[in-house]
Formats: structure tokens, C-alpha cells, sequence
């Protein structure tokens, strides 16, 4: 299995500005002190030197995960996604730029939960509109289609969701059962968010991944730590929404929704896990603060591992793929 | 995790001891509690010395966060001094640095929340 993230940010997408991107272009010249370079692959050597926020970005589209089953890419005619925010956009034109327009491909996706920035992208999933595809959505939320026939309908977008070309089937799962889809085993858990959201732990070959995202973890009783550890149970990868700060969820976001990247090592830790993503970041952080994150992250787990495996720590960007 | 105090002044000072996770927070928030009805009847304020804690997890900052939004009402203060490397890095990642303030000393913690208090620590 191989997992390619599409969308990573919570809430929002955003973009780089002009101003931040000439400020890092300015601080990469100043610190380049006149080295001349041979060709681009030297240019880009001095960057993988400078500092992880400056010449890196974690994008900025909202929730979209792929979880990519083996086997040769450009053979492939079954996709399993997560989620469905404006990241899913970028996924749709390289298969159409991969496949064409005559793909016949079926669409497997697990929605976390039916907020905007997990459904916004579908009204530009070029796929959609092409007859010969299926979109199967499945969910635990029994208003589904719902969710996204109010997205499509006017005045919020011209293209209703009955004039789309493909196949579109909404599937309510249940949680805590197993259910096997596109060679996945595959099963569900009802996560604290407002109206509800659903983690997915997918198994296959021996292999696990957890999405768990939009999900808030109140630590209040010693069952609800235990249901998650379980569900994380020996994951290789666990993509975890690590949108606020520990003492920010406690305090000024507490019933937010979302959780921390402190819970997320603690919880991966517990479980065994191999693998932590930190998913879902906040609009507001740029590069910089992500990547203070991402580093105080991999220190907590450091000083915390107390004789355990180590954990490996990534905050997710647009464009990361993990083999697992 | 074993729980010691004493007090000084208007000010009680408690000391955990060892580590505090998601088996022994409730047990850390239980030992806590009778302390707290004195400081909610009096106003009284509230030191944690953290220098025997080798480890506090997210549900044990959270019985914290508990005896701050109980203590605070009633005009009494919390803060927390003296922590062990790990858990000074724990507050920090988790940016609790933010919610409490945090001394390098119990006698600087005490003295910011009470001169009685500092006086009668200072006797000690």
C-alpha cells in the first residue's frame, strides 16, 4: 500500500502569498552568500541545507488522502480516497492527464464527515462528470447524498449532482463493523465532532492504516482513550488531526473538535504505531510554525518513547507519499 | 505517583512525585480534590512543585486545567515551578507555558503569587 495526501490543511485551503514567497526567495539568496551553482540539481541540494520552513511548503488544500493499492499506477481502474476537500481537484486532473477522459475507473470514498472543507472539492472532480466512472461515497452519516446535492444545487454551483456523468452510490456504513471493499478490509469509528465524524482503520497484506481526522479527544474517561488505542492498534500509519495545541484544545477550543499533536504521540505510542501524520493544520500556521511543529513533535516522542519502538513523526503536505 | 503538601500562608503547595499518565490521572485528580474545596472556600492559591514529576501526559496537564477553572473563580491563583527537564519540555510542546505561569524555583512561584506566603516559606 501506498499513501499519496492530496489535501492536508483543516478548515480552509490557503496559499503562499506573494510576500511570503518573496521574503523565502530573498532569505535563500542571503544565504546562498554569492555560491555560484552548476545546474538546478546543485540549486536544489543548497535547499534540502537551508532551514525545513523555508524552502518547503505544506500546501494548502483541504482533506483528500489516497490510499493507493499495489500494482503498477498506470494500470490501476480502482481508487480509494479520504475524504473529499479541494485537494481531490489535483487528483482528478492527473488521472484524467494519466488515464484520459475514457478511464472507466470506480471511485472508493470514505467520508470522515460531511463539513465543507471535506466536500468541497467534488463539484471539481473532473471524474465525476465522465460517463463510465463510478463514485462510491460511503459514510456513517445517514444524510450523505444530502450533503452532496445541497453543494451542487443553485445558487451554490450550476451543475446539479443528477446531471454528473458517472455512476454515484452513497453506501452508509456501520461503525465497529468490518466490511471488505476494493481489497480492503475496513472499519469505522464514530469520532466527537460536531454532528459526528468517522475514523477508518483500512487492513491489507498485513498492512494498516488510520484516518482519524475532525476528531476530538476529551481524555475525560479511560474507555475512550482505550477505544482509540485499539483502533490504532499496531498501525503502520495513523493520520491524525493535530490542528491546535494541547492547552488550546483544553481551553479556548475546547469542543472544537479536533485534537493535538501531544494526544496523537501519546495515543500512537500506546498502540504501537510506526507512523504518525499530522493532519488537518491549522490555516493560520505557516510553513515556519508547521514546521516547529513537526520538529517539537518528533522531540515529544524522543523524550517520551520510555523503551518503545520509535515512532516516526511527519506533519503531512500536499504531495507526500508514504510507502508502507 | 505519589502526592505531598504543605502550606504556607495563603498559598498550598503541592508536590507530585514520580509519573502521571493515563492509568494514574484520575488517581493524581482524586488526591487533588480535597485541596481544592480549601482553596475555593478561602480564595487561596496554588503551587504545583514539579521537581519529583518525571512525566505528566496530556490527561494528567488536563487535571491541571481542572484545578485552574476551579481555583480561579474564587480569586485564587495557579502556577507551577521548578519542572524537570522532560516535563518543562512537555509544557512547552504542549504550550501549557502558556496557561500557567511557570518558575524556576518554588520560593520565585510562591513569591509571585503571595509576599505572606513568601515570608512564611522563607522561615522554612
Amino acid at each position: 500500500m501506498r499513501v499519496r495526501f492530496w489535501g492536508t490543511r483543516g478548515s480552509l485551503p490557503v496559499a503562499l502569498t506573494a510576500a511570503e514567497l518573496r521574503m523565502r526567495m530573498a532569505r535563500a539568496l542571503v544565504a546562498a552568500r554569492g555560491r555560484k551553482f552548476s545546474g538546478q540539481r546543485e540549486a536544489e541540494s543548497f535547499l534540502d541545507e537551508l532551514p525545513r520552513g523555508w524552502a518547503h511548503t505544506w500546501g494548502g488544500h483541504s482533506s483528500c488522502v489516497q490510499i493507493e493499492l499495489d500494482g503498477p499506477r498506470d494500470q490501476a481502474r480502482e481508487f480509494v480516497l479520504c475524504d473529499l476537500g479541494s485537494g481531490v481537484r489535483r487528483f482528478g486532473q492527473e488521472l484524467l492527464a494519466t488515464l484520459g477522459r475514457d478511464m472507466r475507473c470506480t471511485f472508493h470514498v470514505f467520508m470522515s464527515h460531511l463539513h465543507w472543507d471535506h466536500i468541497m472539492g467534488f463539484p471539481f472532480f473532473t471524474p465525476a462528470y465522465l460517463p463510465g466512472n463510478t463514485v462510491r461515497i460511503y459514510g456513517g452519516h445517514a444524510n450523505l447524498r444530502a450533503a452532496f446535492e445541497r453543494q451542487q444545487d443553485a445558487p451554490s454551483f450550476p451543475v446539479p449532482l443528477s446531471a454528473l456523468g458517472a455512476r454515484l452510490e452513497f453506501v452508509q456504513l456501520e461503525p465497529d463493523r468490518r466490511y471488505d471493499i476494493a481489497g480492503l478490509n475496513v472499519k469505522a469509528k464514530l469520532q466527537r465532532h460536531s454532528g459526528g465524524s468517522y475514523g477508518f482503520r483500512f487492513e491489507r497484506n498485513g498492512r494498516a492504516v488510520v484516518y482519524s481526522t475532525d476528531s476530538e479527544h476529551t481524555l475525560e474517561a479511560r474507555e475512550e482513550i482505550d477505544g482509540f488505542v485499539d483502533f490504532f492498534r499496531d498501525a503502520d500509519l495513523v493520520i491524525f488531526d493535530a490542528m491546535y495545541s494541547l492547552a488550546d484544545v483544553m481551553t479556548v477550543k475546547a469542543d472544537w473538535g479536533h485534537s493535538s499533536n501531544v494526544v496523537g504521540v501519546e495515543l500512537c505510542q500506546l498502540a504501537g504505531a510506526r507512523h504518525l501524520a499530522l493532519y488537518h493544520h491549522e490555516p493560520i500556521f505557516g510553513d515556519e510554525r508547521i514546521a516547529e511543529i513537526e520538529a517539537e513533535t518528533r522531540r515529544l516522542e524522543e523524550i517520551t518513547r520510555a523503551g518503545r519502538s520509535p515512532l516516526q513523526v511527519t506533519a503531512a503536505w500536499d504531495g507526500l507519499e508514504i510507502e508502507l | 505517583m505519589a502526592l505531598s503538601t504543605s502550606r504556607c500562608a495563603d498559598v498550598l503547595l503541592l508536590r507530585p512525585k514520580g509519573r502521571i499518565d493515563h492509568n494514574n490521572a484520575e488517581e493524581f485528580a482524586d488526591a487533588v480534590k480535597p485541596y481544592l474545596a480549601d482553596c475555593k472556600a478561602g480564595g487561596d492559591s496554588l503551587i504545583f512543585d514539579l521537581s519529583e514529576l518525571e512525566y505528566i501526559s496530556s490527561a494528567g496537564l488536563r487535571v491541571l486545567m481542572l484545578v485552574s477553572k476551579n481555583v480561579g473563580p474564587n480569586g485564587g491563583k495557579v502556577a507551577l515551578a521548578q519542572p524537570q527537564r522532560v516535563v518543562g519540555e512537555i509544557l512547552q510542546i504542549s504550550r501549557f507555558k502558556y496557561v500557567f505561569p511557570i518558575h524556576d524555583t518554588v520560593a520565585a512561584g510562591i513569591a509571585a503569587l503571595s509576599p505572606d506566603a513568601a515570608a512564611a516559606y522563607a522561615r522554612t
